[in-house]
């Protein structure tokens, strides 16, 4: 079966995010006041050929360890839509 | 029998012919001989080698993260192999950042504060002499050298920094930090000595016309490593 994951890559907190920082600082000068705490991440989305959605869950979960996110300064969320 | 380095060219790599050229003219004047020759990455083996450069650039296009695909070529395995044997290897700037991909070398380069892409001369100090890269310096003393990169924010965590502080594995440091590094980090190496990687570019000081020449003391040190590694007995 046929199973599309979806992962959710983001800088583990405390870690610096200079991209949210500077959007951050862009959004007043756009007359957006109050928006505070911007943190980008990346958004991964694929197919994956499993049994069941476990075991795509599993791969999707394993595929994120061992390329997606780097676990010393990323965390990342998995889900299978 | 004198030395050989390998210096690793990944598709995206663009530094390799500069390094190449920075250490074979080094090499036999101020320093040991030395045979510079370039690697393919797909390269299994470097039991041949003294000494490995990862050089700058965009190894796979710097895509994911700088880095992150570099670390599944096939080098990598022979150059997990060659360092933990006690081999020197060097990465500059992309080749520092898949040095820490790899897992290599502690921490991680993040995209830098103020999100500005640096391209200018920095000083730098010396902050430990016990490395593969540092042996020909002193301790303290300054270096000028150009950094470009946008990704050269030195990250770890509190933990990996105090180790680091600990065993002496702070290498070099920006006399004016220019992109957010921890603890004003430049330069890091394994517990070891033989694994360095820092941002700065060495080989881009090494000749009168490009203004500077303090990279040819850290690339002297590297090949006085190489050449006791071409010494050790088999």
């Amino acid at each position: 079966m046929k199973f599309e994951a979806f992962v959710e890559v983001r800088l583990r907190p405390g870690i610096s995010d200079p991209q949210g920082a500077t959007i951050e600082r862009a959004l007043p000068a756009l007359g957006f006041d109050g928006v505070t705490e911007v943190r980008v991440g990346k958004a991964i989305r694929f197919t994956i050929e499993a049994l069941d959605e476990a075991t795509a869950r599993e791969m999707s979960a394993a595929v994120t360890d061992r390329l997606l996110a780097n676990p010393v300064i990323e965390e990342a969320e998995v889900s299978i839509l | 029998m004198s030395a050989r380095i390998g210096v690793v060219v990944f598709p995206g790599t663009n530094c390799e012919h500069d390094v190449v050229k920075a250490l074979s003219a080094v090499a036999g004047e101020e320093a040991p001989a030395a045979t510079v020759e370039l690697l393919w990455h797909g390269e299994r083996s470097l039991s041949h080698l003294d000494g490995v450069v990862l050089p700058g650039g965009f190894a796979h296009g710097d895509y994911l993260r700088p880095g992150a695909i570099a670390r599944f070529s096939a080098v990598l395995d022979a150059l997990t192999r060659f360092a933990a044997e006690g081999g020197p290897v060097i990465g500059i700037c992309n080749g520092f950042q898949v040095l820490t991909e790899a897992g290599l070398l502690p921490g991680a380069l993040q995209k830098n504060s103020g999100l500005r892409f640096v391209c200018k001369s920095v000083g730098l100090r010396v902050c430990s002499t016990r490395t593969v890269l540092t042996g020909a310096v002193s301790q303290g003393q300054r270096l000028r050298m150009p950094i470009n990169h946008f990704e050269g924010n030195y990250t770890c965590d509190q933990r990996t920094l105090d180790r680091l502080r600990a065993e002496d594995c702070v290498v070099l440091r920006y006399e004016e930090n220019p992109n957010g590094s921890v603890d004003d980090i430049a330069g890091v190496c394994n517990a070891a000595g033989n694994v360095v990687g820092l941002m700065p570019h060495p080989e881009r000081a090494c000749d009168v016309l490009t203004g500077a020449m303090d990279g040819v003391p850290l690339l002297r040190s590297l090949l006085e490593a190489a050449d006791r590694h071409a010494s050790l007995p088999a």
